[in-house]
């Protein structure tokens, strides 16, 4: 049988912690993601021009090398600004920028960037005629986003956000490398202590396999029931 | 040019020829993994798409479960499976192998490969389902045997298809990489590192990287544009 050397306890709040951060993540990146996609599609141009540069430097960097560029970089930023803000207006500011937070910065700006793409495709996917319907209702702009836009947009945008969580919830495990004590870290200690790496690790990749089976049923379910309104031909 | 390059180095004292020459280094780390392990992963891959698609699930079935089991597990687990785990297995240290695996290089190497493998043969396997039906009744009705219509028929026409995703898997496996240097090897990244710990200049040391990455990322992209443009030339509009 399974037996994780007294290592389960701590296993099983890694594994909380790789939940939290992937959720919070999702949440980050869904946000950045909806803004960037109005960006892209506004008709401002140096909206689009931040924007399609935002895509394109994140997409080019690897994940890694912008965790590490955050969580060391980071806390330089933060100690600056809280020395300034000392000497110039005495107010005490300081905060510890640990690999949580600046794991769920990271993964949150990187997926914000490939939703910002899922999104504008999903936009673009909605049928003009709608919102042209929309407006001669006498429907405001943000009435017309919420009500048409919106709703029909998820459809489209569902498949691509799936894809994107599958990528988002592996690229948790990076996080272990700044020194977050998620399921990927203890495993590596306990691993490295007790010389047994297959026992540590392969449980470990077995959790994220399961989280991934069960994230694919759980989407595959919110694509029904989003195209539920949609005739399908077959 | 070559008096502000030498200006700029006696200027500050983190790009100095030792850092920069030490990038280097790591770069060519990069590329030399990154260029190996898509090129034996891809020549893994093909076989293993072409079996895929075969209808007899004892043929298809393990090939499944190990595209599933390594799609769906992240990448820094697998690296430390096989970094740690070969030398766990009984007797390695006494074996020749062990001279080869002692190395983070091979190791990486492995695990980067079976990694793009995996991912690689479904993109393959995604290309050759989608080939239309006429396209095999007309190859069979020419006579042409299995063999003959997978390399003049199936395979061409597959790779058109699959060139696009595999441009995006390509780029994918280049900022992967970067995660070899966990294991103590100096890739790009493991060259940033290094210098970040010696100079406790986080900015300097992984902006500059970021943007080497970014550079080969660019190189990328326009290469396979081109070669999409090469493969899709007879679909191009006749006056352009």
């Amino acid at each position: 049988m399974l037996d994780l050397k007294g290592y389960g306890p701590e296993l099983l709040a890694g594994a909380m912690v790789t939940m939290e951060l992937a959720f919070l993540s999702l949440a980050v990146s869904l946000i950045l993601g909806l803004v960037g996609a109005s960006a892209k599609l506004s008709d401002n141009r140096p909206l689009r021009a931040i924007a399609t540069t935002y895509t394109t430097c994140i997409r080019g960097v690897p994940d890694i090398v912008m965790m590490m560029l955050f969580y060391y970089g980071g806390q330089l930023a933060v100690n600056s600004l809280s020395d300034v803000l000392w000497e110039a207006y005495e107010i005490d500011f300081f905060f510890q920028f640990d690999p949580f937070i600046s794991g769920v910065v990271t993964i949150g700006l990187i997926f914000g960037a490939y939703m910002t793409e899922t999104f504008r495709g999903a936009f673009l996917a909605v049928d003009t005629g709608q919102i042209e319907a929309a407006r001669a209702y006498g429907f405001s702009r943000w009435h017309t986003f919420r009500r048409i836009i919106f709703p029909q947009m998820l459809r489209h945008a569902l498949p691509g956000i799936g894809n994107n969580w599958q990528v988002l919830l592996k690229t948790t495990a990076l996080v272990s490398i700044i020194g977050l004590t998620d399921m990927v870290r203890v495993a590596e200690e306990a691993a490295k202590a007790e010389r047994m790496p297959f026992h540590f690790f392969i449980p470990v990749a077995f959790v994220y396999l399961s989280l991934t089976a069960v994230s694919e049923l759980f989407i595959k379910w919110l694509d029904i029931r989003a195209n539920v309104g949609v005739v399908q031909r077959s | 040019m070559p008096d502000l390059i030498s200006q700029w180095l006696n200027q500050n004292d983190i790009f100095t020829v030792m850092t920069l020459l030490e990038y280097w280094n790591g770069l060519v780390t990069t590329v030399h993994l990154v260029f190996l392990s898509l090129l034996i992963g891809l020549v893994i891959a093909l076989p293993l798409a072409i079996l895929r698609t075969v209808r007899n699930p004892f043929v298809s079935g393990p090939i499944w479960v190990f595209t599933y089991l390594f799609r769906g597990t992240p990448l820094l687990i697998q690296l430390y499976i096989i970094y740690y785990g070969i030398a766990q297995i009984p007797g390695i240290q006494e074996t020749f192998w062990w001279l080869i695996f002692r190395e983070p290089f091979y190791p990486a190497l492995l695990a980067f490969t079976l990694n793009t493998a995996a991912y690689t043969t479904e993109i393959i396997r995604g290309a050759i389902i989608a080939t239309p039906v006429g396209e095999i009744e007309a190859a069979k009705a020419y006579g042409m045997s299995w063999m003959l219509r997978m390399r003049r028929i199936i395979l061409p026409n597959a790779a058109r298809r699959a060139v696009q995703a595999y441009s995006n898997e390509v780029i994918f496996m280049l900022h992967a990489s970067a995660i070899a240097s966990v294991v103590t090897m100096v890739d790009l990244t493991g060259a940033a590192r290094n210098i970040y710990a010696r100079t406790y200049a986080p900015f300097d040391a992984f902006i500059f990287v970021a943007l080497i990455y970014l550079m080969l990322t660019f190189i990328l992209v326009f290469v396979f544009r081109k070669l999409e443009n090469h493969l899709l030339r007879h679909q191009r509009p006749v006056n352009s």
